[in-house]
């Protein structure tokens, strides 16, 4: 990698502080994805500001019909989070199949929900869940929030410190790993809830992850496998690559929405 | 009261002597060894299939901090090339092309990752961000990233001397006579198949450390070798022209290597080269990056195979076309694998009377392909194993008895084949009815029903395979083009109190050398396990030797243990004699104890070396003192591992998922030293067959460029990609050499690709599926069900 300023802030205001001083710093959770592009010189930030210190961005807490994940929740904590397993146990599921042992232990929400990385699973669940993202400045809706591949409704500069998650009555994940990178080659996120009947799917869209309107429409009339069993999506909207097709992983929405609908019960 | 020391001689399931030092993180790699004022090398590599270097400028790259050099291939132009080890001659009786394989490039890239230049500097990020620095001005040209565009007319050329992109031409077998078996055929079964190209991924990467002692003139290069005699022979004679005696080549713990360290490459000699240059040690340690674009890799041929049968279902001939992709450059024994480690191995455990075999090796613009774990035998034995499902289904004959119905039997042996092999022993009925009842096949059809219940095509699927280990001997594989031969050196040292060294030519880099042999020894000298140490890797240790390939290092380097035991044993009979005043006739050894026969007279071995190094009782004019003997082996034979193995697989027809449900193999190894390790070593090779079969592929796109070329899209397979392995073995020795054993290192890999892809292809029969190419993955499959299920509704 190459040289850069290393900032270790205990609080948010003085990460915010350190980022808004310098554009070309990069904030670093848990390092998952940030720390392989920096290790293959992809990436030449002048400073990497590490929230790691920030005890606020910590820990999982019920409110009312919401949980609240603080960003800096590690996937291994969201999985075994009693509250989150009571609560949203398909979440739970969710964070138990992310990456290894090691990614588990060090990646943390707030980092993948700011990466956006199209393959990566919380979005699609954020999106079904109608979660809520709580910036160091302001909330954002997790349907202006993820605006596609990469892409976020956040400013430079801006950080994520929580996310606010409604309690469904239902949600399921099913997903099918791509066999190398084992990152969702399509995984479906299905919840019926406050935030009504909504399906988030990942790894598949040639844009990122996105709402299934066609699979809620479906769903809300006949929550079932058999309701999304024959909706086909459109292979131009998916993303292709040596590991399959866009039809393959248009066909593959459909299959995991089904299983994300059955895991649901 | 009696105590009973373990037995740990041959048979016994003695756990490896090596493991807690590797367990426990305390192995000694190439990495882990740091000279003193070592310095680091990076090695810019071609971002270009195939380009012109117009020139490059190193201005730049010599002012940044802790730069200590830069060279380009304008400062090794006096260097020799990369040597080619075998020379395959073409069917006109001409030699192969063989172009110059330059350390650094010169004056042109042939593959992505070719090495252009190398920064040396104190450090590795320095000499990397140096590397950044240097501009190199190419002209980039059209790239033969396939062999099927290689061999394409108006192709571009990857080496001048290469017309057509043609290495050679080559054939065996006897066409007239294969011609006369097909004229009278009852039927004829063709049959076309790729066989994926692979990326070996030993789990520790390349690297080196080249050290130049400006006092004496030695060289020393420290590297991730499996054979390090042979580096020295490679890079000091051809290539770098530094005498052996001022050269010394250490391998120190290799973390795998399944062929891919077998050969000498270019950062070696560069290391090694440019330590007398700069007068400091200098380390070169791969990233991933560099290994999926600079270690050789593996398979890719395209084959056309066509069988002949008589109306009994008897084979009466088999013709093979090949193309075997050499990549860019010839590695070290990349021209030997698709000939006499392929074509000679396709008649299998059949009494094929006839076989004719082609094969043309293709120049690309991609990373070299050598042997990789199997070399040559996974080839045939796919393309064999495969073919013989498809010519059973096409004659409606049963798979298994089509099999056994043209086994070799088991009183032909030795058994001449037509392609130049001769079995010595084997009972392919043996292994196979072991492994039909240790894989319940009777009971498939109803797991098949079961699986079917809950949505799922489950299939099954056997291999009955042969494949040939320990190259040899060295006068017949020097006269099919070898430019090595391949004996073995081993040397037996009994100490003044009886702990034994060993010095070994083979390496051990995974196998459990340091077990196994220490074995034989404790089995024939009677001496404990703990006193026993084996060396190897190191060229100023061990006296030769030509290491570690091909599973020959218990068949050829414990045969040459043998042989140095008998030495010691020879002698010992003699000091056992004069100390016991008996005839050395009379002096029987079972070890450890020289008895004169037929009395309670005896001596243990430590009495003996004790004598041989404190020589005051000791025929001094009759035999020298000490007791240390060293012994070259050369076989008379390879040896013909076999066996048979089958695979369950079941397929989600959803997504096309294949998971493996069962693997049972049953393999004669022959005598079998260690079951543990035999057991270990089977089932590594099975992993790495399933690898093949169903997850890996090294792809290039149209310009050259590795689009598998990390981990992210080269799917390596992961535990849950398998299945439960179950191993067993059936021996038949192997007659020709003194411990009867044949070898166990590549069987897995060999006799399980075709198993796995024959149970897909029957779970997908309902499909009306015909075949599916390596690896079977969930795209694959699903395009085949999808499209069954279409032309079903159709």
């Amino acid at each position: 990698m190459y040289d850069f300023a290393y900032h270790k802030p205990s609080s948010v205001a003085d990460a915010v502080k350190l980022l808004a001083a310098d554009p070309d710093a990069r904030a670093i959770s848990g390092g998952m994805t940030l720390l392989p592009a920096l290790k293959l010189r992809l990436n030449k930030p002048t400073a990497v500001v590490d929230l790691s210190g920030i005890a606020e961005l910590r820990g999982v807490k019920r409110e009312g019909g919401t949980i609240v994940v603080g960003a800096l929740t590690k996937h291994y904590e969201v999985a075994t989070s009693a509250e989150i397993k009571a609560a949203i146990p398909a979440l739970a599921w969710m964070a138990s199949t992310i990456g290894d042992t090691q990614v588990r232990n060090r990646g943390t929400m707030g980092g993948s929900v700011a990466n956006n990385d199209p393959s990566a699973d919380y979005p699609a669940a954020l999106l079904a869940l109608g979660a809520t993202i709580q910036t160091d400045k302001r909330k954002i809706g997790a349907d202006d929030f993820f605006q596609g591949m990469f892409a976020t409704a956040l400013d430079t500069g801006e950080i994520v410190t929580a996310i606010h998650i409604p309690v469904p009555e239902k949600a399921g994940y099913a997903k099918m790993k791509n066999p190398a990178s084992r990152y969702s080659m399509a995984g479906v996120f299905v919840a019926r809830g406050p935030a009504g009947v909504r399906v988030g799917v990942n790894g598949a869209g040639a844009n990122g992850a996105f709402r299934a309107t066609a699979m809620e429409a479906a769903l809300a009339a006949n929550w079932s496998p058999d309701a999304v069993a024959s909706i086909k999506m459109d292979p131009a909207m998916m993303n292709g690559d040596i590991h399959g097709s866009a039809e393959y992983r248009a066909h593959l929405v459909t299959v995991m929405a089904k299983r994300a609908v059955a895991n649901a019960g | 009261m009696n105590v009973v020391a373990p037995f740990e001689g041959i048979g016994a399931s003695v756990r490896r002597k090596e493991d807690l030092r590797f367990l426990s993180g305390r192995g000694q790699y190439t990495d882990d060894i740091n000279r003193p004022g070592q310095t680091h090398a990076f090695i810019l590599r071609s971002p270009h299939a195939h380009a012109e270097i117009r020139s490059i400028d190193v201005t730049a790259a010599k002012a940044m901090p802790g730069v200590l050099a830069v060279f380009t291939g304008a400062d090794m132009a006096g260097i020799g090339g990369l040597p080619c080890g075998w020379q395959i001659h073409n069917k006109d009786g001409s030699p192969m092309a063989e172009p110059k394989h330059p350390v650094l490039a010169e004056g042109k890239v042939r593959h992505v990752g070719d090495p252009v230049a190398v920064v040396v500097a104190e450090t590795k990020a320095q000499a990397r961000d140096a590397g950044e620095a240097i501009v190199v001005d190419y002209n980039p040209l059209p790239a033969a990233a396939t062999m099927d565009q290689a061999l394409k007319a108006g192709a571009p050329q990857v080496h001048e001397g290469a017309p057509g992109n043609l290495c050679y031409d080559w054939h065996i077998g006897d066409k007239a006579a294969l011609d006369a078996a097909f004229a009278k055929a009852h039927k004829v079964v063709s049959f076309e198949t790729t066989n994926n190209r692979l990326v070996p991924n030993a789990m520790e990467p390349r690297a080196a450390i080249g050290e130049f002692d400006p006092q004496s003139g030695d060289y020393t290069l420290y590297t991730t070798s499996q054979n390090p005699h042979v580096i020295r022979l490679l890079m000091g004679a051809f290539v770098l022209n530094i005498p052996e005696a001022k050269l010394r080549v250490v391998a120190p713990d290799v973390g795998g290597g399944f062929g891919s360290k077998i050969y000498h490459y270019a950062e070696e000699a560069i290391v090694t080269w440019a330590s007398a240059r700069v007068k400091r040690p200098i380390k070169w340690t791969a990233e991933r990056t560099e290994s999926f674009m600079s270690d050789a890799h593996g398979r890719d041929h395209v084959s056309r195979a066509e069988l002949a049968l008589d109306a009994d279902g008897k084979i009466l001939g088999l013709k093979v076309h090949t193309l075997a992709n050499m990549g860019a450059y010839l590695s070290t024994f990349a021209p030997c694998v698709p000939t006499y480690l392929y074509a000679t191995l396709l008649a299998g455990v059949y009494t094929t009377p006839v076989i004719y075999a082609e094969v043309k090796a293709v120049f690309t613009n991609t990373v070299p392909v050598d042997a990789y774990r199997g070399a040559g035998r996974p080839e045939a034995t796919y393309l064999l194993e495969r073919l013989m499902d498809v010519a059973a289904a096409e004659i409606g004959m049963d798979r298994v008895e089509f099999r056994r119905k043209n086994f070799i039997p088991v009183d032909a042996f030795p058994y001449q084949t037509p392609v130049a092999l001769q079995y010595d022993s084997g009972n392919y009925f043996a292994t196979l009815d072991a492994a039909l009842q240790a894989a319940d096949w009777k009971g498939f059809e109803a797991r098949r029903a079961a699986a079917k219940a809950k949505g799922k095509l489950r299939g099954i699927g056997i291999s009955t395979y042969l494949e040939a280990c320990g190259i040899a001997p060295s006068a017949v594989v020097g006269s099919l083009g070898a430019r090595a031969g391949l004996y073995e050196v081993g040397t037996i040292r009994v100490h003044p109190t009886g702990s034994v060294t060993v010095l070994t030519g083979t390496h051990s880099h995974g196998q459990g050398h340091e077990t196994t042999l220490a074995q034989l020894v404790a089995d024939r000298l009677g001496v404990p396990l703990a006193n026993i140490d084996i060396v190897h890797g190191d060229t100023a240790k061990v006296p030769f030797g030509m290491g570690t390939y091909g599973s020959r290092s218990l068949a050829v380097g414990g045969s040459a243990m043998f042989k140095a035991m008998d030495k010691i044993i020879a002698k010992g009979k003699r000091i056992a004699a004069h100390l016991m005043e008996a005839s050395v006739e009379d002096v029987e050894f079972d070890r450890g104890t020289f008895r004169v026969a037929g009395t309670d007279k005896t001596k243990s071995l430590t009495d003996i070396s004790l004598a041989a190094y404190v020589p005051h009782n000791y025929p001094i004019e009759e035999i020298e003192p000490g007791l240390e003997e060293t012994a070259f082996y050369d076989p008379k034979n390879f040896t013909y591992p076999g066996g048979c193995h089958i695979a369950e697989v079941e397929i989600d027809p959803d997504t096309g998922k294949v998971s493996m449900v069962n693997f049972t193999a049953v393999d004669d190894v022959g005598r079998v030293i260690n079951p543990m390790i035999v057991e270990g070593q089977v089932q590594g090779g099975v992993a790495q067959g399933i690898g093949q079969a169903l997850l890996e592929s090294a792809i290039y796109d149209a310009q050259g460029q590795l689009i598998s070329g990390s981990m992210m899209d080269y799917t390596m397979p992961r535990a849950d990609d398998l299945a439960p392995v179950s191993v067993a073995t059936h021996t038949t020795l192997c007659t020709h050499n003194p411990l009867g054993v044949k070898g166990c290192g590549e069987v897995g890999a060999i006799g399980s690709p075709p198993a796995v892809i024959n149970a897909v292809v029957d779970a997908l029969k309902d499909y009306g599926v015909r075949h599916i190419e390596m690896p079977a993955t969930p795209a694959k499959i699903w395009n085949i069900v999808n499209g069954g299920r279409k032309m079903a509704a159709e």
